[in-house]
Formats: structure tokens, sequence, C-alpha cells
């Protein structure tokens, strides 16, 4: 199978008690509509947590609050020990959070390459006179994160379609190199807003596999949105269940399954 | 076998416009050709003086072709640096910067005027002009820091049209601008002072002589370099993909940690370092003057023949204009009593996009109905 990969690892070994992120009380709304209300959970390191919940339940709003794409309005994020004020989009990802999107979000005009190396923008520091001569120090720093994002693209067995411009791509590699993209980041935290949706089994299957073993492998810690109960429940150690915003469930996948109000959310209320 | 096939290629040939072009003008040529040897179409007639006699100059008189050729090609580099600084900031921000035919003039008078201010305090020479260059670039950073503020950061997310129009009042800002400061006088560029080369080169050859201006080579260097120096900044650098990658989405770019805000400022002070280089070149062949800003108009036929958002279209189309207006201007303009590089740059541009809408260089536009 794969080699052992030699990509830095961002988070600590596997603590299971450690609480990377705790969502404390937030609400969002959209002039009178309630996107999300008062809903707590948390992420503890190394975990695979799943946010689940019937269509317009609030999931992806969710993730934008954590990502820094949202400001709620009420409740405290907190994130590596530290609560933080509003903040945004590329200060979220500073502090070592990642994401993918549910309708892919890539540079359509760019090769798969070029999309992973934008993924190293924050690793890469050399300043703008180096790399207006693309000489020296910029250089070797290209060589370095060059090296790295081959080996992601080895993880992620998209090797043949390096130099490919990624608009050209399937859909279900573009979600790959979506992945790897966020890889590339070394992120403590990595958000996966339905990284299955709209793939065939065996795509699903691959998708799986790779979710797994960035857990195992780099420790990452995951959040992913998923519709597959299938899916969510083989791959996540811990699930949270939305409703109309509210958080309704919390827990293990299998204690989670047989909640009366998850059943009657996804079944509908027997009357 | 070799019968099927034959068959089923000449059955897949199709006439396409492009090649009922080719063989139209082909046979417009050789029509001409016949018509003149045989003597069917007259010295006087005006489609001998039209079609055939400044063909024929251009072969009897190589060096006057030559020399004609030479100036249209430094005019065209120079086209191509004003539309790169429109190409930059399309790119990254999707506006149409209507302010950088002014942005040459303001950062060409920043550069006279604080050479002129060192002077009053006793500062003169070459050590007077490298500081007043590196004022100008100063002012141009401040420049590209306060749209970024000012402009660009509330406009977010508004429609296009609504940032061209606020690049319309930055325009007469920085006329007014600069007028309050620098005045309205037309202003000498240092070149001197800044090592640019004086004097021309005659060249002997082709029979006859050709006179090349030592500026118009320096002009033609600096200005090449700058352009490459740029493309491989866009192609292969953290930088240069991260512009890339917000023109692309902005929603994906801030997911990866890049700044809008940081990448606008780096994109408007490329677009202000390029309109100072522009200036100092056109302002040394001329003089600084707020006229100087109609040359960026010149811009829009080379925007139009290379597309918006391609760094080789901008090259290649400004060459094409420059060399394009200067033989036409030399050769057909006479027949008309002459003056037409004012207009003949648009005419290119015109007749390129009957035949190419998309550009030289863009993509070719599908639509799903």
């Amino acid at each position: 199978m794969n080699a052992p990969v030699k990509i830095p690892v961002g988070s600590a070994p596997l603590e299971r008690e450690e609480i990377l992120l705790a969502v404390e009380n937030v609400s969002l709304s959209f002039g009178g509509v309630k996107a999300i209300q008062d809903v707590s959970f948390d992420v503890r390191k190394g975990e695979i947590r799943a946010i689940i919940g019937p269509n317009g339940a609030g999931k992806t709003s969710m993730l934008n609050c954590i990502n820094g794409f949202y400001h709620p309005q009420q409740g405290r994020i907190t994130f590596k020990g530290r609560t933080r004020p509003r903040m945004r989009p590329h200060e979220a990802a500073s502090q070592g959070v990642a994401r993918t999107f549910q309708n892919v979000a890539l540079f359509k005009g760019m090769s798969t390459l070029d999309n992973i190396m934008v993924g190293r923008t924050l690793k890469m520091k050399e300043p703008f006179f180096w790399q207006l001569w693309r000489h020296g120090p910029a250089m070797r720093e290209e060589i370095r994160h060059r090296a790295v994002v081959e080996d992601i693209i080895d993880f992620l067995q998209i090797q043949h379609i390096r130099r490919t411009p990624v608009g050209k791509l399937p859909y279900g590699l573009q979600k790959r190199v979506e992945l790897a993209r966020a890889l590339a980041m070394e992120p403590d935290l990595l958000l996966l807003d339905e990284p299955m949706a709209g793939m065939n089994l065996e795509e699903k299957e691959d998708m799986c596999r790779f979710i797994l073993d960035v857990n195992n492998q780099f420790g990452t810690t995951i959040a992913l949105i998923e519709h597959d109960m299938g899916v969510v429940m083989d791959l996540s150690d811990r699930v949270v269940v939305l409703e109309y915003g509210r958080k309704i469930a919390d827990g293990t996948p299998a204690e989670v399954k047989a909640d009366s109000r998850v059943i009657d959310a996804y079944l509908g209320v027997a009357h | 076998m070799s019968d099927v096939s034959l068959k089923s290629e000449l059955a897949a040939f199709r006439m396409t416009p492009g090649l009922w072009t080719i063989a139209g003008v082909a046979g417009f040529a050789l029509l001409l050709v016949i018509g003149s040897l045989t003597g069917a179409i007259g010295k006087d007639t005006f489609a001998y003086r039209v079609f055939i006699d400044p063909f024929a100059q251009m072969v009897e008189m190589p060096d006057l072709f030559a020399q004609t050729l030479w100036e249209g090609l430094v005019g065209g580099v120079l086209y191509a640096l004003i539309a790169l600084g429109f190409v930059l900031i399309f790119k990254a921000s999707g506006v149409f910067n209507f302010a950088q035919g002014i942005m040459v003039v303001f950062a060409a008078l920043t550069l006279v005027g604080a050479y002129e201010k060192l002077g009053t305090i006793g500062i003169r020479g070459e050590a007077a002009a490298f500081i007043a260059l590196g004022v100008a670039l100063a002012v141009m950073l401040a420049l590209a820091y306060a749209v970024e503020r000012v402009v660009l950061r509330p406009l977010v997310n508004q429609p296009d049209i609504i940032l061209f129009m606020a690049t319309f009042g930055l325009t007469y800002l920085l006329i007014g601008l600069g007028e309050a400061i620098f005045g309205g006088n037309p202003k000498v560029m240092i070149a001197d002072q800044l090592y640019l080369p004086r004097g021309a080169i005659d060249l002997n050859i082709l029979g006859g002589r050709v006179t090349i201006q030592k500026l118009d080579i320096a002009a033609a260097v600096i200005a090449s370099a700058m352009i490459a120096i740029l493309a491989l900044f866009f192609q292969y650098t953290r930088i240069g993909r991260a512009l890339r990658a917000v023109a692309d989405s902005h929603k994906a770019a801030l997911s990866v940690g890049i700044s809008l805000n940081q990448i606008w400022i780096i994109v408007w002070f490329a677009a202000g370092v390029v309109a100072l280089v522009t200036g100092i070149m056109w302002g040394a062949r001329s003089d600084v003057s707020f006229g100087l800003q109609t040359i960026a108009l010149k811009a829009l036929p080379v925007l139009i023949l290379g597309g918006f958002t391609s760094i080789p279209g901008a090259i290649v189309g400004g060459l094409i204009i420059g060399v394009g207006e200067k033989i036409g201007e030399f050769y057909w303009g006479p027949l008309v009593g002459g003056a037409i590089e004012s207009w003949l740059a648009y005419i290119i541009a015109l007749i390129f996009l009957l035949f190419r809408p998309q550009g030289l260089f863009g993509d070719k536009i599908i639509e799903r109905i």
C-alpha cells in the first residue's frame, strides 16, 4: 500500500480527551431566518466528528462560522484554547483551519499542482523581492514546498493528473484535489463539507479510505458533514445532529442512531 | 480501401469561416498581381495605389521599411507595457481600471516634481534623481494602500460596473491632485539623470541608413525585461499563484489563507510600478504632461486584440498595434492626407474582432443554452 509519507504532522499525537474546538451557545441569523440557534458542541483532538441533519439544518452555516466566513451574533468559538474574536477566513486559515466546499471551489484555470501549491501559501515566507526574481531563497523554498506537495499527490494517488487544469477533471477527482489542497495547509482542524456528495460507490470508498488515512497517519482532527448514513456511522467517532438550526442529539454513532428525535427528524414523526 | 478513406476524408473536409477568409484574401491578391502585371490596373488607378504601390515601396526601399518597423516595435512594446497595467488589475479584481492612464502621468509628475523640490534644497544630479525615484515608488505604494482601503474594501461584492465607475472617480481625483501639487505645465523628464542614453545610432544596412534612437533601445529593453519578469512572477511564485487563485475563486482563496486585501494592494502597487516605468519612457520621448494619459486609451485596442486576462495577449497585441499603426501611417497615410495613426489602432482591433470575437488568446466562447 502507501509508503509512509513524510508530511510534517500538524497536531501532536492523539490525545483523545483534549478539546481542540469548542462551540458554545452559537446563534446565527440572516434577517429573520434563524440559521443556527444556541448550538453547543466540541471537537476533541484527533477524532473524526460528523455533523449531520436534514437539508437546511444549518450544517454548512456551522462550518462557515468555524471557518470565519460567517460571524455568529451570539456565542463563543474556542479553538486551541483561545476564544477568538470576530475573525476573517484567512486568519482562521493561519491558525490551522482548512476546509473543502460542498460545491467544489477550486481554481479552475490552474493545474492540479498549482492548486495544491496555493495551499502552501501560508507556509511560504520568503519576501516579495526574492520571489520577483525567482531566485536564491525563494527558489530553494519553492523546491522544498514542491517536495511536500509531491508527497501529498502520492498519498492521494493523483500523480497522473498533476499537470491537468482542474476544470477538465471529473467531479470525483476534483473533490480529491480539493482535499489535497486542504492537506497542503497541514491543518490542525480539517473541515469537510459533504466530501462524498455526488460520488459513485467506488469513489466513496476511496474517499473514506483517504479520510481515515489522513486521520490515522497525520493525526489530523476532522469535522465532516455527510448525508450518507452508512459512511457517517463507519467513519466518525462522534456525531452531532442538527435540525432547523438546533442541536437535537450528540454522541457516538450507536447512541445517535437509537435516538428517537433523530429517527423522527429523518423519517418524519408518526402521528 | 484507400478509395473509401479518401472519400471519407473529402466528406469530412468542410470550408470553415477561417478557410474562406484565407481563400478570399489569397484570391484577391492573385487577381491584383495578375491585373498589375498585365497592365489591366494602371499606375494611376486607386486600386494600384492602395493595394500594389505600398508593397512595391517596401520591397524597393527596405531601409525605410526597416526604420518604420523598428519604430513600430518600440511603440508596440510600450503599448504592451500599458496594457499590462490594465491586465494585472483586471486579472486579480475583475475591475477595468480607467485610472491607469492618469496613474502613468501622476507617477511621472511625482518623479519630476520630487526632483525639482530636491533641487530647491540643494540636492541635484543623479543622487537627487534616484531619491526622487524612491519617492515616486513610495507614492505609488501609498496610492495602492489608499485605493484598497477607501475604494475597493467598501465596494467589495458590488457589481463590476460600480467598481468601474469608482475608477472614473479616481481618475478625476488624480487629475485634480496632480494639477494642484505640480501645476498644469508640461515638464521635462529627467532622463539624463536617470542614466537613460541619448543620441542615435546610424546603421548602414539594406542599401540605406537606418537611424535608431538609443533611448528607444533602452525603452524596448527595459519594457521587455519588465514584461518578462511580471509574466514569470505570475506563473511560478507563491504570490503569483495567489493572484491567479484570487482571480479564479474568492472563497476558495480565502479558505487557504490568502488575504484579499493584501493581494489587491500588491496588484495595484505592481500596476503603479508599471505606470511609473511607462511614464518615464513616454515622458523621455516627449515630455511629461496631462496629455500623456490619452496614450492609455491606445491600450484599449491592444486589450481587445489580446484579451483582457492574458499577459502574452497584451504583449502580442501591443506589438501588432504598434507595428500596424506605424506601417499604416507611413505607407497608406498619404492616400488620405496622413494622420491616420490616431485611429488606425481601433480599426485594426475591429477587423480582428470580426474574425475572433474572443481576442487572440481568449478562450473560445461557447454558451450553453
